[in-house]
């Protein structure tokens, strides 16, 4: 599963990632963070449907984002 | 691990080393940001980052110091070109960046920008155009678009009295020495990939000694235009782009 890592305290709710994410999962939190900005997040729900496309991150002025991508392991029988 | 999942991950995105890990004084939404993330992967890139000698302006990004890991000389207000006019020819070997504010290149620093263009000095500027003094609280600048308002055009900036922006791409790419000139946005993903060849040819042509490099980034002001961050950005496609539009102005490369 392709995911991403907002880091709170880095993240100013800007929602500029939220405007860029194809697949619109990204919204603002309850949550405040100590300089009181209120975070941005992926909710638990929406998760499965990150493409791991970075879009958000580079989109990110305070580069608060980071991406994960699934990639198919080609020797799972190895593993 | 007997229990290892067959999808693995691969972290995809993450911050240039030359970036430093810390937050910055940037209001939400602020583009500098951005920029300065793509200015630290360029210098990456072409693996630069250990000879190069940056010069910072005055205006918000007058704090380049703090985030790009690169030695840097503060320049007095649009002093830039000139500052790094005398550090590049001082030092040849360097790769010599100026980031500059548009007030800072297109107002009190237009004789400096202009002559070192003109002088085809071998240096690379980042021109950062938010249409106002951000830092000082948003007063008219020199690429502020008719009919926008700002604290010292209240009413809108009128072009009978203040006359038009200026479209500093277009009248860089005019004097011979210039190898590069291009304007770029940042307002989306497809703009910021054609923002990062701009920017790397920008590098290039000082690489290559070419000449003068020059990009124009259109970023926002959030604060001083008092739009919403995402407000703000939809302004850059709906009213930037069309006054200021994007596209390489000059490339020394496609010439002959
Ligand atoms: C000699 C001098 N005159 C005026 C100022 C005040 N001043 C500081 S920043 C600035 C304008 C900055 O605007 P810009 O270059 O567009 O940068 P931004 O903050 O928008 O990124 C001015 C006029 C100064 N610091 N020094
Ligand atoms: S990586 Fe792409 S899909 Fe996932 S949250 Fe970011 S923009 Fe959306
Ligand atoms: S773009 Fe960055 S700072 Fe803005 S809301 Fe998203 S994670 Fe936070
Ligand atoms: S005042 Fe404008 S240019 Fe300065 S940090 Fe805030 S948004 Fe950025
Ligand atoms: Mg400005």
């Amino acid at each position: 599963m392709s995911r991403i890592v907002i880091d709170e305290e880095r993240c100013k709710g800007c929602l500029l990632c939220a405007q860029v994410c194809p697949k619109t999962i990204i919204a603002a939190s309850s949550r405040f963070n100590a300089k009181g900005y209120k975070v941005a997040e992926v909710p638990e729900a929406a998760k499965d449907k990150c493409t791991g496309c970075a879009a958000c991150a580079q989109m990110c002025p305070d580069v608060a984002i980071k991406v994960w991508r699934s990639v198919k392991s080609k020797a799972k029988e190895n593993d | 691990m007997s229990c290892q999942p067959d999808i693995k991950e691969e972290l995809v995105f993450d911050r240039p080393a030359a970036l430093a890990d810390v937050p910055t004084h940037y209001c939400p939404g602020c583009q500098h940001g951005v920029i300065h993330r793509m200015v630290a992967e360029c210098l990456e890139e072409f693996g630069l980052v250990e000879r190069t000698i940056a010069v910072s302006s005055i205006g918000c990004s007058v704090f380049l110091y703090n985030y790009i890991l690169v030695d840097t000389v503060e320049a007095p207000h649009g002093r830039a070109p000139a500052v790094a006019t005398g550090v590049k020819r001082a030092r040849t070997d360097a790769f010599v960046f100026a980031y500059q504010g548009d007030g800072d290149l297109a107002s009190i620093g237009l004789a400096e920008i202009m002559h070192a263009a003109n002088r085809g000095e071998r240096i690379s500027i980042v021109f950062v155009n938010n249409t106002v003094y951000g830092m000082t609280g948003g007063q008219m600048a020199p690429t502020t678009m008719i009919g926008q308002k700002t604290t010292t055009c209240p009413a809108g900036r009128c072009a009978e009295r203040e006359g038009g922006p200026m479209r500093m791409a277009e009248i860089i790419a005019s004097l011979d020495g210039v190898a590069y000139s291009s304007r770029v946005a940042v307002d989306s993903v497809k703009h910021m990939a054609q923002a990062k060849r701009a920017l790397r040819r920008a590098f290039e042509v000082q690489v290559k000694g070419e000449g003068f490099g020059f990009v124009e980034f259109l970023a926002t002001c959030p604060t001083n235009w008092r739009v919403s961050a995402v407000a703000a950005n939809e302004r850059v496609a709906k009213e930037m782009i069309p006054g200021f539009p994007l596209g390489v102005f000059k490339d020394a490369a496609k010439e002959d």
